[in-house]
C-alpha cells in the first residue's frame, strides 16, 4: 500500500480513537443529566430522605461526603508530601528510593474493598473508633496515599535542580531550601494530585461500607465519632435495595447528578487555584 | 596571604580522575580566570571551593583547600556558612520562581539578616552593583521570569553580592547570553573586583584576557599553567598552553 495512504488511514484511526474519548464523557454525562435532572431542586439537595428514601433529598449525604473528603485530605496530604519529599529530595540512594517506590505502587494496586476491610479491623475495631467520619477519613486517606505520593513525586521531580543549587549557593540549608523554593515551585503541580484524589475519594464507596457510611441517618453528623450517609454509598442503596426500586430510580440518577457535579465543581475551583500559583510564581 | 589557596588536590567522581595534584594561590580582589578544554576539571575545581561537589553523590577529595588561611574541608566546618562567604553564579540564569525582590531578598532571609528595612537597602544596593537597578527599579514585584536572560544572569549576580560574599565564583557566567549581555557582565566583573575576589570559569580565551589578572589553564584534570593573564597570552611558559590559546585544539 503506498505510505501516502497509509498515513492517511493511521492518522484518521487516531483521530477517530481520540474523539470517541470525548464523545464516551460526554455520553455518560448527558445521560446522567437527562435522567436526573428532573428531580433537581432545592428540597433535594436541602433536605434529608423521608418516606422509605422516596421523598425529600440527600442533603446529609452531601454533608457526609465532604466531611469524607477533607477528613481524608487531612490524613493523606501530609503523609503523602512528606514521603514523596522524604523519597525524591533526602534519599540519595537509588535503590532505597526505588524501594519505597514500588512498595507505593503496590499499596495503589490494593483494591479499595481490602482497604475498607483493614480499616474495618483496624481503625472501627481495634482502635474503637466504631463506624465513624474518622475512621472512613484514616480508610479513604491511606486508599488516597499512593496517588498524592505518585503526585507529589513527580511535581517534586519537575523542579529544576538549578533552583536547589541555587539555593545552596546562597547559604541556604537543606530544610530551607525544599520549605522556600523547592515547595512553592512545586505547588500548583501538587495541587492537581490533591485534586485527583479528592475525585477518587469522593467516589469511592467499598472503603466507606464498613467503615463510615450509614444506610439511612437523615440527621446531620455533630462530631467525627458519627456515623454519615455518603453520595456513592446513598447511590448504591437507592439502586438496590428500598421499598421501591423502581419509584427510587430518579432519586438514584439525581444522586448522581449531584456527585458529578460535586467533582466538576472541586476540579474547577482546584484548577483555578493551580492557574492563580502558577502565575504567581512563573510557569516552570 | 592569599585568600584561596590550594594544595595538592586530587578529586575523584567515583573511579574517573577528575583532578591531579593541583596546587594554586588566588591573590585577594582579583580576578582569576581558568581555562581549558571541556572536560579539563576547571568547574569541577570551581565548585570545590564552596563545596558544590558534596552535592554530588560518590566523590573523593584528596589535598587541602584553605580560604582565608581555613581548611574549608576541615571537620567541624559549616558548609552553609561557607557557601554564605563564597558565592556563586552558574552558567544558565537560576533566577527562583518569585519576584525580582524577593530573589534578591531570599539569601538575606535565610541567613535572617537584618529587618525589612535592611533588606529593602541591601536589595537595592546589590541591583545597582549588579547595574541592573535602572532597569528593574519600577518592577520589584514582577516575576524575575519577565527579565531577558541577559538581565536574569545579573540578577543572579546581585543575588550572589547580596549576602556580601567575600568571593564570587562564576561558572560560565555568559556562555548561554548574546554578545551585548556578555560584554555587560563583563563590564560589571571589572567593577566588582575592588570589592570582591572573582575566580570565573570560561569557555572564550578571550573573555578570559579581558577580564582576568591571572589565568590557569587545565587540561585533563591537570593545572597545566596558572600565571598573570598578560604573560599566560603573550608568552606562555608551556607548549600545551601555546597550543590551546592559539586554537591548534580544543
Amino acid at each position: 500500500m503506498n505510505r501516502k495512504l497509509s498515513q492517511k488511514i493511521a492518522f484518521w484511526i487516531f483521530r477517530i480513537l481520540g474523539w470517541a474519548v470525548v464523545g464516551i464523557l460526554l455520553w455518560i454525562l448527558g445521560f446522567i443529566v437527562y435522567n436526573g435532572i428532573g428531580v433537581i431542586s432545592l428540597e433535594f439537595i436541602f433536605d434529608s430522605p423521608r418516606n422509605g428514601m422516596l421523598e425529600g433529598g440527600i442533603f446529609p449525604a452531601i454533608v457526609g461526603t465532604f466531611c469524607l473528603i477533607i477528613g481524608s485530605m487531612i490524613v493523606a496530604f501530609p503523609l503523602g508530601v512528606m514521603s514523596a519529599i522524604y523519597t525524591n529530595e533526602y534519599v540519595r540512594d537509588g535503590k532505597i528510593s526505588r524501594f519505597i517506590r514500588m512498595m507505593t505502587n503496590n499499596l495503589g494496586s490494593i483494591p479499595s474493598i481490602v482497604f475498607g476491610l483493614f480499616g474495618m479491623a483496624l481503625f472501627v475495631r481495634a482502635m474503637s473508633w466504631g463506624d465513624s467520619i474518622i475512621a472512613g477519613s484514616f480508610t479513604l486517606g491511606l486508599l488516597v496515599l499512593p496517588l498524592v505520593i505518585r503526585t507529589t513525586e513527580e511535581a517534586l521531580r519537575m523542579v529544576p535542580d538549578a533552583l536547589r543549587t541555587g539555593s545552596y549557593a546562597l547559604g541556604a540549608s537543606k530544610l530551607q531550601t525544599i520549605r522556600y523554593v523547592v515547595l512553592p515551585t512545586a505547588f500548583p503541580n501538587i495541587v492537581t494530585g490533591l485534586i485527583l484524589s479528592v475525585g477518587r475519594v469522593s467516589g469511592e464507596t467499598a472503603p466507606i461500607l464498613f467503615t463510615v457510611a450509614a444506610f439511612f441517618l437523615p440527621r446531620l453528623p455533630s462530631s467525627v465519632f458519627d456515623q454519615v450517609m455518603a453520595l456513592p454509598y446513598h447511590l448504591y442503596v437507592l439502586s438496590t435495595s428500598g421499598s421501591n426500586l423502581e419509584a427510587q430510580r430518579p432519586m438514584a440518577y439525581g444522586t448522581a447528578l449531584v456527585l458529578i457535579t460535586l467533582v466538576l465543581i472541586i476540579n474547577f475551583t482546584a484548577s483555578l487555584i493551580r492557574k492563580y500559583f502558577s502565575k504567581k510564581h512563573g510557569a516552570v | 596571604m592569599d585568600i584561596i589557596e590550594a594544595k595538592n588536590i586530587d578529586f575523584y567522581y567515583s573511579d574517573f580522575h577528575a583532578l591531579k595534584n593541583v596546587s594554586l594561590g588566588i591573590a585577594k580582589n582579583s580576578v582569576t580566570a581558568f581555562i581549558g578544554p571541556s572536560g579539563c576539571g576547571k568547574s569541577t575545581f570551581l565548585r570545590l571551593l564552596n563545596r558544590m561537589n558534596d552535592l554530588i553523590p560518590d566523590t573523593k577529595l584528596a589535598g587541602k583547600c584553605l580560604v582565608n588561611g581555613e581548611d574549608i574541608y576541615a571537620k567541624g566546618v559549616d558548609v552553609d556558612t561557607l557557601r554564605k562567604k563564597i558565592g556563586m553564579v552558574f552558567q544558565k540564569p537560576n533566577p527562583f520562581p518569585k519576584t525580582i525582590f524577593e530573589n534578591i531578598a531570599y539569601g538575606l532571609r535565610v541567613n535572617r539578616m537584618g529587618n525589612k528595612e535592611f533588606i529593602r537597602n541591601r536589595v537595592e544596593e546589590s541591583l545597582k552593583a549588579a547595574a541592573l537597578w535602572d532597569e528593574v527599579k519600577d518592577k520589584m514585584n514582577r516575576s524575575a521570569y519577565d527579565l531577558s536572560g541577559g538581565q536574569q544572569q545579573r540578577l543572579c549576580i546581585a543575588r550572589a553580592l547580596a549576602v556580601k560574599p567575600d568571593i564570587l565564583l562564576m561558572d560560565e557566567p555568559a556562555s548561554a547570553l548574546d554578545p551585548i549581555s556578555t560584554a555587560k557582565i563583563e563590564d560589571l566583573i571589572f567593577d566588582l573586583k575592588t570589592q570582591y575576589t572573582i575566580v570565573i570559569v570560561t569557555h572564550n580565551m578571550q573573555q578570559a584576557a579581558r577580564v582576568s589578572d591571572s589565568t590557569g589553564f587545565f587540561m585533563l584534570g591537570e593545572l597545566i599553567e596558572f600565571s598573570d593573564t598578560k604573560k599566560m597570552f603573550l608568552n606562555p611558559a608551556k607548549e600545551q598552553t601555546q597550543n590551546y590559546i592559539t586554537g591548534r585544539f580544543g
